[in-house]
């Protein structure tokens, strides 16, 4: 906001908020813009539910018996804190929400390219939390998000077969959201968007769609055939009927890995748009963050089985999948590094996307280094199902996915709303955020160390300052949610008018008035300059002339 | 003892210092890239901050020779990881010879123990120093995970599948053990304690446990005969299915011409799944047990059948293919 003087700003008079009124020019809206609010409205909900779970799982943990709950409602809590925030929140919420808004408008598009399938994979997404809704209502859930076989097709007493059948409904809505994704991307980029004009946002998001395409019928057939166990006990996975439940944990993992990539390839997609604009320069690396993007997707789908190096499986298999998991850290290390390099000589202001983004740095930093950890078989022998293989996945999916989500939402809030947030409470935010994270999730490592298994409902006392530690920082961390609900909500009506393009940002979203009409633009834009290039674009208003102009590739 | 914050667990088994090693060499890898980039960024973050309100940065798009640093030297670390790990791993998996061996029975929620000796602990196993002891690990109903941080072992115990860990502990004491993979309600519940024991103390504790010991031999030679399986296994060969002496830990030449060895998991997959494997020269008439044995008596028939181990094969009529049977 240090850029631009606010006071010219003025809302455009029709924009596709103001477009149409009445409950069902939402409800049978076609308009990605409004599809992706009717996302963000139904993703915050699930968000709210798995946090409550979190909420009472870290409050019953402060004693080593178990303060609040019985053991049997424990295991429920963890299992439905997982599976809502899993399938409900952290899948769809970057690719449905933020992609669904920006995809189009960033390739200079008018709507994706099948509008209507569009809003089918919304009501496909409500018809599935609806059964798992059903589930948590009816009984709960206690099997693990994980679902591992024999345990739920056959000996959980839990409303298990609703919540199978909501994950399962819930996969065709990712499933037509990648496909749209896709065939949008090929055939309706603005002319002059070139594939290498796209915005990193838009790369990650279609390596995003790969994976979503590709894996999520897994999945779906997999917890199907765990359901069908379950109801008419056809031998798939139950030794007991000739079954084998290893065979489960391949193709639950097959999705399952992947789907990791799914929350955090549009998480970087997000860090990628943010840090050139707060650095105003051009990314450093382009072609290797891009490419990085689709190696994660491919690569991502031959390390399933790291997730089972101790079930006994072949020692060549666990070399095999070692190995490969160390190959698919390299990408993610190639984006770290560029993202870094980026800073330099860069034009670095404070405000508060940045901020969520160089906490993003931060965390998937530790994140992502943690997995080397686990992906080493000689160390993963101890470390598996403790404590810190749950403070590593946090990193990567809280102070990574989340990071990015909520970074990405304060970014675009001002183009989605027509609307300025408070910056100086967000920015105290999301510092509350990074160290609330911080405090809740880096005790989880060392109490994984000593050994302290996951899914415990009571543990030895010597686990216990490391626990109330983690709590302490969870209710930071809570606070650190509230607020930017409270503000984002608030500066929809009260907040400053932003006007088009208030950072100011080089990408084709910020060519159109904010909020954008229904159409998107006026007229087709034609792009006729290179991504992230703020030296030869007269139109920001910027002060170019300041800088010594460097040739390409020259440092 | 440790401090009152201790950062890693006891160091009790054979394994525990070189997964502690392990652990110290990615640590000090991860750390070095974490804090260097961590100080970049913040150093950057200060040093170009936004002096007035219309500035840029300077265009720089990239440089080949940096990335293909950050691709290289990553890669080759990494390496280091993986190949260390594996060392590590690959001697965890591969039991050494002569090993003490214990049955360990998990079901929801307790963990039945089983000692050579036939003596059975319930939650409690106990173990000498300096010995190399195998777990034979089965499950009665769905997955669990035994599991003892201070040895830095653990494996997956499945049900129908034997799964095998191994460990020589170092260190007298007495360990948590853990479930480790989440199985139902109770799952907290299912652990127990690790005793490690001075070898001499180990015998007098086996010896003099006053606890009621049932003979695994002799429960399975009973066993062996309520089932009928002795109406056809005859131990001189003469029966319609092959004498089983001196099968356990043989070569078994199948049907396929291919060859087996007669262990564990071979004589449990053979009573519960008989037409999986079949002996060469033999019809496929056994009966499947499946749900009719429960894991112990299993262990109880693979205790009779390893105790005939030593008796005479007899030259036709057996499974057991000669030593130079194997090329």
């Amino acid at each position: 906001m240090s850029a631009t003087p606010a006071a010219v700003n003025q809302m455009p008079r029709e924009h596709y908020l103001n477009a149409t009124y009445g409950i069902r020019s939402w409800l049978l809206t076609t308009d990605h813009k409004r599809i992706a609010l009717l996302y963000l409205a139904s993703v915050t909900f699930f968000f709210f539910i798995g946090g409550a779970f979190a909420t009472m799982i870290r409050i019953h943990l402060l004693s080593p018996k178990g303060l609040l709950v019985t053991p049997e409602t424990y295991n429920k809590l963890f299992t439905m804190h997982g599976v809502a925030m899993i399938f409900f929140f952290l899948i769809p919420s970057i690719p449905a929400v933020l992609g669904n808004f920006l995809l189009p408008i960033m390739i200079g598009a008018k709507d994706l390219a099948f509008p209507k399938i569009n809003l089918l994979s919304w009501y496909i997404y409500l018809i599935g939390g609806c059964f798992v809704l059903y589930s948590f209502s009816t009984g709960g859930l206690d099997t693990g998000w994980t679902f591992y076989t024999p345990l739920s097709s056959v000996y959980s007493n839990s409303a298990v077969t609703p919540a199978v059948l909501g994950v399962f409904i819930n996969g065709f809505s990712s499933i037509l959201t990648g496909l749209n994704f896709i065939v949008t991307v090929h055939t309706m980029r603005a002319p002059g968007m070139t594939w290498f004009r796209l915005p990193l946002f838009v790369w990650a998001q279609y390596a995003t769609s790969i994976i979503f395409i590709l894996g999520t019928p897994v999945i779906a057939i997999t917890l199907l055939l765990a359901g069908l166990e379950r109801m008419f006990h056809l031998g798939f996975f139950n030794p007991a009927l000739g079954g084998d439940p290893i065979l489960f944990q391949h193709l639950f993992w097959f999705y399952s890995h992947p789907a990791v990539y799914i929350m955090i390839l549009p998480a970087m997609g997000v860090i990628s748009e943010i840090i050139p604009t707060f650095a105003r320069k051009p990314i450093f690396g382009y072609s290797f963050i891009a490419g990085s993007s689709i190696a994660i997707a491919v690569i991502g789908f031959f390390v399933w089985a790291h997730h089972m190096f101790v079930t006994g499986e072949s020692t060549y298999a666990a070399l095999t999948f070692s190995l490969l998991s160390y190959l698919v850290a390299i990408p993610s290390a190639v984006k770290v590094f560029n993202w870094t390099s980026t800073l330099y000589k860069g034009s670095i202001s404070y405000d508060t996307p940045m901020l969520y983004a160089l906490g993003f740095i931060g965390l998937f930093l530790i994140g992502g280094l943690t997995g080397l950890f686990l992906a080493c078989l000689g160390l993963d022998i101890h470390l598996h199902d403790t404590y810190f293989v749950i403070a590593h996945f946090h990193y990567i999916m809280v102070g990574g996915a989340v990071m990015g989500y909520v970074g990405g939402l304060h970014y675009w809030w001002p183009k989605i709303t027509g609307k300025l947030y408070p910056e100086y409470l967000a920015r105290i935010a999301a510092i509350t955020l990074f160290l609330g994270f911080n405090l809740t999730f880096f005790p989880q490592f060392i109490l994984g160390y000593l050994g302290m298994p996951r899914r415990y409902a009571s543990y030895p006392p010597e686990f216990q300052v490391l626990n109330v530690m983690s709590t302490a920082g969870a209710s930071i961390l809570a606070l650190g949610y509230l607020l930017p609900m409270i503000y984002l909500t608030w500066s929809m009506r009260y907040g400053e008018v932003a006007g088009p393009n208030p950072w100011p940002a080089t990408g084709l979203e910020w060519r159109t008035p904010s909020p954008p009409p229904t159409e998107n633009f006026e007229v087709t834009p034609e792009v006729t300059w290179e991504p992230y290039d703020y030296d030869n674009r007269p139109d920001l208003g910027l002060d170019v002339s300041g800088a010594p102009a460097l040739a390409h590739g020259d440092d | 003892m440790q401090a009152d914050l201790p950062l890693y667990p006891d160091q009790a088994s054979n394994f525990a210092m070189s997964v502690d090693g392990l652990m110290a060499y990615i640590t000090a890898i991860c750390a070095f890239f974490a804090v260097a980039i961590t100080a970049a960024v913040i150093y950057f973050f200060f040093k170009y901050r936004r002096k007035h309100p219309g500035e840029v940065g300077v265009p720089i798009h990239g440089d080949m020779r940096l990335e293909t640093l950050w691709i290289v030297v990553p890669l080759f670390l990494a390496l280091t990881m993986f190949g260390w790990g594996a060392v590590v791993y690959v001697d965890y998996r591969r039991t050494p010879m002569d090993t003490l061996d214990i049955y360990v029975i998990g079901k929801q929620w307790m963990w039945k123990i089983q000692q050579p000796t036939g003596l059975r602990e319930i939650n409690e196993l106990h173990v000498p120093v300096g010995r190399n002891v195998k777990l034979i690990l089965a499950s009665e109903d769905v997955i669990h995970d035994f599991s003892v941080p201070a040895f830095r072992v653990k494996m997956d115990v499945v049900p129908g599948h034997y799964n095998t860990m191994w460990f020589r502990p170092t260190k007298a004491g007495r360990y948590h053990f853990f479930c480790q993979q989440y199985c139902g309600t109770n799952h907290a519940l299912m652990g127990g304690w690790v005793t490690v024991m001075e070898p001499m103390d180990y015998a007098a504790w086996l010896s003099g446990s006053s606890e009621a010991t049932a003979n695994p031999v002799l429960a399975g030679e009973k066993l062996f005969a309520e089932k009928s399986c002795n109406t056809c296994h005859l131990a001189d060969g003469s029966g319609r299915a092959p004498s089983l002496n001196g099968l356990y830990g043989g070569k078994v030449l199948l049907a396929d011409g291919s060859t087996v060895t007669g262990d564990d998991a071979y004589l449990r997959e053979s009573i519960l799944n008989p037409a999986a494997k079949i002996v060469a020269g033999y019809a496929p008439v056994m009966p499947s047990y499946q749900g009719q044995l429960t894991e112990e008596q299993i262990i109880d028939l693979t205790s009779y059948i390893k105790s005939l181990q030593s008796q005479p094969v007899p030259a036709k009529g057996s499974g057991v293919a000669p030593a130079t049977g194997k090329k």
